[in-house]
């Protein structure tokens, strides 16, 4: 560890167990014009995990505080490998290229300290996170945004057919997906691919649907007798339905087939099989099988898990965890609100909210008590076509949760190449957003 | 002119010091609660024009060559007529008129001076 890593003193101590009790907080919307900002100058924010929610989080609290209070984010990853538009590289209509971003603009141009390290531990009770290198950062206040983790024991054998790399999910972008890409490379024309769902909630509501049509559109150009599977432990096709099942009839007759309730129990790497809880075993040439997920595993030894030890409990107003004060947790790894699907956009909207939050807070300013989210989820059905699905909510003081806003979002009316121009341009815009 | 002429007979230097202490620390207050307010309504702005940059950009700067607009510097009235058109389905949409259903006249018109205000 460098110097500039060497935590600073806590400053805002005080400052920040005062603004939490609501008799202090008018006086310090009085004192916001001229005693706070030498104070919020040495604030210090820690963001964990360097995703769509983490990246957005570090950016926006560095431009939304005019850059007077300091943002440390911590990722492992030299860079950013996005999950959305993952399935085009398994299709082999881009490459990892395409879809890999670097760090770099967040520290040059935002001036974000990132530090390429795991956090290992956090005490919350200290303000303090302790990385897997050895150095110890102390904090006002810590952003997590761990993420998703495989709950492996939900299939029985998949953790050892995995570690084998027999069995992939390629559910995290990287390196896996290109193994996916080659397994899908290798495998004989005639051959079927297999992709198992989990139960809702998952990552990426429409996601093993999208890469479920653009691995057929890839067979329809090179392996023309293969087939493609899909066995979903859920009663019916979870987002976007009706256009999937279109494009599949349309685009695929007699190459994609959809069979609901299917719910995985267990794996035989050897035979290539799936068992399931109810229905016969399926046996494909290239299985991929998706187990259950859950926040990822720093936050569960942390303690913030406290939703059926899974996802993590947040007050939605500031994203703060109910089970930690001064830990706010977004993205994939909350207990979401009511139709917020667990997205890379929706992951940004809630970093932004987080950050405006902090950044009032530690500036004496009021928080915002009318937060607002969007979202936007693009899913190609061939290398140019996209249907979409989009919402946007709004919090609701009186039920203390984001609901949707009746009247607004919707799905495409038709598959389109120009949505597939807009994917194209949101995913170009919203790796700027994240990143740059 | 009587305002005037009771203002002069009640001039700073005859104030108590105390009350002149409290009547600056109440001006400071003042100012600083205003000041205060006004950052915050800033922080809202800028925090409701975030919720449309994962498409048209951070600040509206989205990034050049696609097919997102960039709303950075246009006029305030044409923004706030074309979100209006997308709501009411006026203009044809694959996606606006689902999002703008959204938003509040209102918070559209902050929208539209906010991205105007953007270079």
């Amino acid at each position: 560890m460098t110097q500039n890593m060497i935590p600073r003193r806590r400053l805002l101590q005080g400052l920040g167990g005062a603004a939490t009790l609501g008799g202090a907080a008018p006086l310090l919307a009085l004192l916001g014009g001229c005693a706070t900002p030498a104070r919020a100058d040495r604030a210090k924010v820690l963001v964990v995990g360097g995703g769509y929610g983490g990246a957005t989080a570090a950016k926006y609290i560095r431009l939304l505080s005019d850059h007077s209070i300091d943002a440390m984010l911590v990722e492992p990853n030299r860079s950013f490998v996005s999950c959305p538009v993952s399935n085009l590289v398994l299709s082999g209509d881009r490459t990892m290229a395409d879809i890999t971003n670097p760090y770099h603009g967040l520290v040059e141009r935002h001036g974000v300290r990132l530090v390429h390290d795991r956090v290992a531990a956090i005490d919350p009770a200290k303000r303090q996170a302790r990385l897997a290198g050895g150095a110890t950062v102390t904090y006002d206040k810590l952003v997590l945004a761990p993420g998703i983790d495989m709950m492996w024991d939900s299939v029985e054998g998949l953790q050892a057919a995995h570690a084998s790399g027999q069995i992939l999910h390629a559910w995290k972008a990287g390196a896996e997906t290109e193994a996916l890409r080659r397994q899908l490379e290798a495998m004989r024309d005639g051959g079927t691919f297999a992709i198992v769902i989990p139960e809702a909630p998952y990552r990426c509501p429409p996601g093993p649907y999208e890469r479920a049509s653009v691995v057929a559109a890839y067979f329809k150009r090179h392996k023309p007798r293969a087939k493609v599977l899909i066995l979903d432990g859920n009663p019916d096709v979870t987002s976007k339905g009706p256009l999937f099942k279109k494009a599949w009839a349309e685009l695929y007759p007699g190459m994609v087939e959809y069979r609901p309730q299917h719910k995985a129990v267990a794996v035989d790497a050897r035979s290539s099989t799936v068992k399931f809880e109810v229905q016969d075993d399926v046996r494909a040439d290239v299985l991929n099988v998706l187990p259950a997920m859950r926040a990822g595993q720093l936050a569960v030894q942390t303690g913030l898990a406290n939703a059926n030890a899974r996802w993590c409990h947040v007050n939605f107003l500031n994203f703060e965890s109910t089970a930690a004060p001064g830990i706010h947790v977004l993205g994939d790894a909350i207990q979401v609100a009511q139709g917020m699907p667990k997205s890379g956009h929706m992951a940004n909207s809630h970093a932004k909210v987080t950050a405006a939050a902090i950044v009032a807070e530690l500036q004496g300013l009021d928080v915002n008590p009318h937060p607002m989210l969007t979202n936007v989820c693009m899913s190609y059905v061939d290398a140019t076509h996209v249907i979409h699905v989009a919402s946007v909510h709004e919090y609701v003081p009186t039920q203390k949760t984001f609901r949707t806003i009746g009247g607004s979002g919707g799905v495409s009316d038709v598959r389109s190449d120009l949505e597939g121009a807009y994917a194209r341009a949101w995913a170009r815009n919203i790796w700027a957003d994240v990143l740059g | 002119m009587s305002l005037t002429r009771r203002s002069g007979l009640r001039a700073p230097h005859a104030r108590p010091p105390a009350l002149r202490l409290a009547a600056l620390a109440l001006g400071l207050a003042l100012a600083g609660a205003a000041a205060s307010a006004k950052d915050a309504q800033r922080l809202r702005t800028r925090s409701l024009a975030a919720t449309c940059a994962q498409c048209h950009g951070t600040e509206g700067q989205a990034v050049e060559g696609e097919a997102l607009v960039r709303l950075a510097g246009l006029p305030k009235d044409y923004l706030f007529n074309q979100l209006l058109a997308f709501r009411t389905g006026q203009r044809p949409a694959t996606i606006m008129h689902q999002i703008t259903r959204g938003y509040s006249q209102e918070q559209l018109e902050e929208l539209a001076g906010y991205f105007a205000s953007r270079r």
